[in-house]
């Protein structure tokens, strides 16, 4: 940041000459105080957490080096899987379940929005599908789904592993909560631009994926990617149905060795997966701002 | 005898000749509130017809019902004596005759200009991509507006905003055009700009009905000059008659405070 740009302007601080420099290090000094700040704030914290009287405990329990390294490598014969094979089952029903959930989530928005008399029970029980999804726990979805639809002996659908069922249960819950997101970024586009496509002759539809969603979606993509941030830690949920996830790989190696660092390696782990997806939404919002700033040209 | 020359299978049953909009006893209320009380009028093809009117009084709503925009409350609006109010018309054929320019401009803010006018074309009127870019680089350049094809309309000016709006609904070849309001969102230096590509229209023979605040404009481009008030149109006259002469006391009214105000 330059403050000291132009030159001294009559009447301003800059006509002492002083001025101009005062406000430059005051830039500098900023600098410094904040740093100084942080460093205070963040020693005054470790100080604590050291200091702590049973701090060496804590430590030894949940932060162990070498608890980590195996907790992270597994050891199958010592009865412990690891916690960093674990976590690419989390990965893969998150995936799996991102897409399914942008599919479903826009359906019921768009059935909660439709204005036509045919589809007035849909909307109803797009209505009452979100109201019930939101409302109830997404453990108790999970339990419910990987428990229950196993003990209906279906052929195929009850013969599905914990993983799938732990998938649909996301699905069901998440795609309550997104559908709301995809309403409110398809309320937030005026209804004149409705109009203008209608206008030209495009039909309901075609104004609709061209005109109207992608400027919702367009709105929407720092809360839907929000979401999906804590979608990929409720994937540690489904540990409950017995998937080995990296959470219940991490309860596992707890529960054998009797040492909690293995929950520090799926905290890293899950930290390394959506801070990367925090930093890739700030990089997508601001490209669109850019691009279409820029005016020109892709 | 088209605006643009450029033969088109899909609009050769309309007749070149003739009354093209016909409105009869139009009725349209929002809620409790009666806008339009049976409204009558005429417009004869390549005929430039001005609405005008205090704010409220119709204009705008007139030209979305004749878009199909607005559903009617009662009467018939015909093109070419074919009545596109009644059950079973295809809107969207209708509005591919029709085409409307309204006063916020309306651009599709996540689109190129290029893509903003061929995006119409390609999907309404299933043009090659090629074949639709070729006709919007044809009418950019027409209007002065080639250079801004890659922009996004957030990085025009208003009047190039608005010009660009008229290109895009020129570029579904419609045979009339419906303008609303179209330099009232506009700084003033940039109103000529518009007013001038409108002046084009109407010299290559569209047939225009413009609701407009310009009254300078409208004595200088309209054949007639309909004064909207209560719902009805209330006098229809050349512009030399209407301004000059005005026969209704609400025309001449309306009038008192338009030059009062300076803008006559």
């Amino acid at each position: 940041m330059s403050l000291g740009g132009g030159g001294p302007v009559p009447g301003s601080f800059g006509t002492t000459g002083r001025g101009p420099r005062l406000l430059g290090r005051g830039g500098r000094r900023a600098t410094a105080v904040s740093t100084a700040s942080t460093v205070a704030v963040l020693g005054a914290l470790v100080a604590i957490f050291l200091l702590a009287p049973g701090s060496a405990q804590v430590r030894h329990t949940f932060f162990n080096p070498t608890d980590m390294w195996q907790a992270f490598l597994g050891n199958p014969k010592k009865g412990y899987y690891s916690v960093g094979a674990a976590i690419w089952l989390n990965i893969r029903m998150f995936l799996a379940a991102e897409v399914l959930i942008l599919i479903v989530a826009l359906v019921i928005a768009l059935v909660r929005l439709s204005t036509s008399p045919v589809a007035f029970p849909f909307r109803v029980l797009s209505m009452i599908y979100v109201d019930f999804f939101r409302g109830v726990p997404l453990l108790l979805v999970i339990l419910a789904t990987g428990f229950g639809v196993p003990a209906l002996r279906l052929p195929f659908i009850s013969a599905q592993s914990a993983a799938v069922y732990g998938v649909a249960a996301l699905v069901l819950s998440y795609s309550a909560y997104v559908s709301e997101v995809y309403r409110a970024g398809l309320n937030s586009v005026h209804q004149s631009q409705v109009a203008a496509a209608r206008s030209l002759g495009l039909s309901q539809a075609t104004a609709l994926r061209h005109v109207i969603l992608p400027q919702a979606i367009r709105n929407v993509i720092p809360p839907l990617l929000n979401d999906f941030i804590s979608l990929q830690k409720d994937t540690a949920l489904v540990g409950v149905l017995g998937a080995i996830e990296a959470n219940e790989a991490a309860q596992i190696y707890s529960s054998t060795v009797f040492n909690y660092s293995s929950y520090a390696v799926a905290a890293v782990l899950f930290l390394l997966l959506t801070i990367p997806l925090a930093r890739f939404t700030d990089r997508v919002v601001n490209r669109d701002r850019r691009r279409r700033l820029a005016g020109s040209a892709l | 005898m088209k605006a643009f020359g450029v033969p088109d299978p899909e609009s050769a049953q309309a007749p070149a000749e003739g009354e093209a909009i016909g409105i009869e006893g139009l009725r349209k209320s929002f809620g409790t509130h009666e806008v339009l009380r049976g409204v009558d009028l005429s417009v004869a093809t390549h005929e430039v017809v001005c609405l005008i009117g205090a704010s409220g009084s119709g204009k705008s709503t007139l030209l979305r019902c004749l878009n199909l925009l607005e559903p009617i409350d009662a009467g018939r609006i015909s093109l070419w004596g074919q009545e596109i109010t009644g059950a079973g018309v295809d809107q969207n054929l209708v509005r591919k005759h029709v085409g409307i320019v309204f006063q916020s401009f309306n651009l599709f803010p996540h689109m190129s200009v290029l893509r903003n006018i061929t995006l119409a074309p390609m999907k309404a009127r299933r043009v090659p991509r090629a074949q639709a870019e070729e006709e919007a680089r044809a009418l950019l350049r027409r209007f002065g507006l080639l250079d801004k094809e890659t922009d996004y309309p957030d990085r025009l000016s208003g009047g190039q905003q608005q010009r660009v709006a008229i290109v895009r609904a020129l570029a579904m070849r419609p045979q009339i055009m419906l303008l609303d309001e179209v330099t009232s969102a506009l700084d003033p230096e940039l109103v000529a700009e518009v007013l001038n590509v409108i002046r084009e229209l109407a010299s290559a023979g569209m047939t225009m009905l413009i609701a407009t605040h310009e009254m300078g404009f409208a004595r200088d481009i309209a054949k007639r000059v309909c004064f909207l008030a209560d719902g009805r149109i209330v006098e229809d006259a050349p512009p030399g008659e209407l301004f000059t002469a005005p026969k209704d006391e609400r025309t001449q009214k309306f009038l008192r405070r338009i030059v009062e105000a300076g803008r006559l």
